[in-house]
């Protein structure tokens, strides 16, 4: 059986599950459509199991993040070794509240890189076994990947600030060019202490 | 914070959870035998482990994250530290997925240029992982011998792109450099030699009775579980599934060339024990692939095509607003894909960069059950695992 194109398969998954299953994306490079998040599970399943899909390989999973919008939209890349086609799928999750059910029953490659969305992202996965973070200490606030994400200033009394090493030699050269006399006309230069000089005592006083 | 305190909020409930009778080590994260730094905790009952738990992001940079602050071709030398024994394959995946957000034509002779550098890295990737695994269950000699090679390649890299390790060779729209005049008569030589030094290493080390009978039937990784675990590149082949990237969606110039892919089908032999998907078939297939490399790499020398080895690239990489690509390459490790959004600026709107490390320590807790503490150092060493790429 030959592979699949995006279009054909965006078909037979419209045909099955009508509207869980958005729109063909507009043909700017790779093509995607949308999957409802409440059919998300039922879909892959059926992706795994249907033979003409036979989608064996969680290839990707990843997500982007969109606060405009207020979605983060999680990406999936399925491949079929079977059948060679290959094929992105898109899910949006509420940016306040994402949640989205784990695919780790149907393929164990989610386990993973769900977890690595939770961790960056901040999108729970409802059935993981093991849903803790990956990359980041378990106590790190906030999630990076995050377009409105800032720096908290430092992790456990370790700054996060270094300083320029450049700075010392803008130092020097400060230093330096105050050890060397104005460059400026004698006469101003002159007049100017010559002001400052009468406040001095009446400072004092 | 006190160091107790420390110790509670790092390590969750789960992983510090123990049975009666059950003992917790901490393998890693400075051990020798994990090639980087990753920590292992084992829960082990004497020397059998009931689960080894891997704690990743030691060296986690923010890779994807600096891919949003920098320019396109800017965000090329950050790549090299993906994976820094095959750096040209994360310069590679990036530089096709970026073309083809451009819907940029690459000349001839740079595909040439970047199949001969990939090749060459790949050999040089694949001795380090061979050599080290032979070191990791104690056989110290051959990692040398794999060392001496690699340095070989270091030379020929070099003198191709002026690096040894983060090469920075390949850009978006070609490569960096053309090849100097003198470089492939040296290529050629010590292609000559090392196919003399392949024979020399199955005699040490890949039909070595004692190595043999040490991987053979260990830690077997059957077909099915290695797709669904995500395993790519020799782990996946290595399971007898046969695949791969360059021979079947083959992308650049391998279209030209005519290689073979290595298969694992229990290369340990029946004697021995060996069981496709096992330690030594995700080892041999690794050998057999230097074997693979260098006749492309002959191949590309003798078809290499002249012209051009850049394409006209603006100097500002604007792609369209919110367009998509995704590069997928075979790179030492596997399956390593690019997946770029752009939303029409001067900047990705996101850089992802999928590798085949980072699912490979997926497979690891689920495998580990039942095997002996030393075997999850010989399973780890044959998943060829690296922690830069792991963390990004």
């Amino acid at each position: 059986m030959p592979a699949l194109t995006a279009e054909q398969i965006h078909q037979r998954l419209s045909a099955k599950f009508g509207d869980a299953i958005g729109p063909l994306s507009p043909p700017k490079k790779d093509p995607h459509f949308t999957i409802a998040p409440a059919k998300l599970l039922e879909v892959c399943r059926f992706l795994k199991s249907d033979p003409e899909l036979a989608i064996d390989f969680l290839q990707d999973l990843t997500a982007t993040d969109h606060p405009k919008d207020g979605v983060i939209k999680v990406v999936y890349h399925f491949y079929s070794y079977k059948h060679r086609h290959l094929f992105a799928a898109k899910v949006h999750a509420d940016r306040a509240n994402p949640e989205l059910d784990s695919l780790d029953p149907v393929w164990k490659s989610a386990n993973w890189m769900e977890r690595e969305v939770f961790d960056l992202f901040g999108v729970s996965f409802k059935g993981h076994p093991d849903l803790r973070r990956v990359l980041l200490p378990e106590d790190w606030v906030g999630h990076p990947l995050r377009k409105d994400y800032s720096e908290a200033g430092g992790y456990r009394d370790i700054s996060n600030v270094r300083d320029n090493p450049l700075d010392l030699y803008l130092n020097l050269d400060r230093m330096v060019k105050a050890q060397k006399p104005a460059p400026a006309p004698p006469a101003p230069a002159a007049a100017a202490p010559a002001a400052a000089k009468p406040a001095e005592p009446a400072k004092g006083a | 914070m006190a160091l107790d305190q420390i110790t509670m909020t790092k390590v969750s409930d789960r992983v510090l959870h123990q049975d009666l009778g059950e003992m917790v080590l901490n393998m890693g994260p400075q051990h020798p035998s994990t090639h980087g730094v990753i920590n292992f905790i084992v829960h082990a009952d004497g020397e059998v482990m009931k689960r080894a738990i891997p704690e990743v992001g030691y060296l986690h940079r923010a890779i994807e994250k600096i891919g949003e602050m920098v320019s396109y071709n800017g965000f090329m030398p950050y790549t090299d530290r993906v994976d820094y024994l095959a750096a040209m394959f994360a310069n590679e995946g990036y530089a096709i997925a970026v073309e083809k957000l451009m819907n940029l034509q690459v000349p001839p002779r740079a595909h040439y240029l970047r199949a001969i550098s990939c090749e060459l890295n790949r050999i040089a990737s694949h001795l380090i992982s061979i050599g080290s695994m032979a070191m990791d269950i104690g056989a110290v000699t051959p990692f040398p011998y794999a060392l001496r090679e690699r340095e070989s390649i270091n030379d020929l890299i070099e003198a191709l792109c002026g690096a040894r390790l983060t090469y920075n060779y390949h850009r978006i729209g070609g490569v960096a450099f053309d090849m100097p005049d003198d470089w492939t008569p040296l290529c050629r030589k010590w292609m000559d030699h090392f196919d003399k030094v392949l024979d020399e290493w199955d005699r040490l080390i890949s039909r070595n009775e004692i190595f043999l009978q040490r991987l053979a039937g260990l830690a077997v990784i059957p077909a099915e579980m290695a797709i669904s675990y995500g395993l790519v590149g020799p782990n996946l082949r290595g399971s007898g599934v046969d695949f791969d990237l360059r021979r079947d969606h083959p992308y650049g110039a391998y279209p030209d060339f005519k290689f073979e892919v290595p298969v694992g089908k229990g290369h340990a032999g029946a004697r021995a024990g060996g069981t496709a998907g096992d330690c030594f078939d995700r080892f041999y297939c690794r050998v057999l692939e230097c074997r693979q490399s260098v006749a492309i790499v002959r191949q590309a020398i003798d078809k290499l095509p002249p012209g051009e080895f850049m394409a006209k690239v603006p100097k500002k990489i604007r792609p369209e607003a919110w367009s998509e690509a995704q590069s997928r390459i075979e790179a030492a490790r596997g399956e390593m894909a690019y997946y770029v959004v752009s939303d029409g600026g001067e900047r990705a709107y996101r850089v992802r960069a999928r590798t085949g490390s980072y699912l490979a320590m997926g497979i690891i807790e689920d495998l580990s059950k039942g095997l002996m503490i030393a075997d999850l150092v010989a399973l780890i060493a044959s998943l060829d695992v690296v922690a830069p790429e792991i963390d990004r």
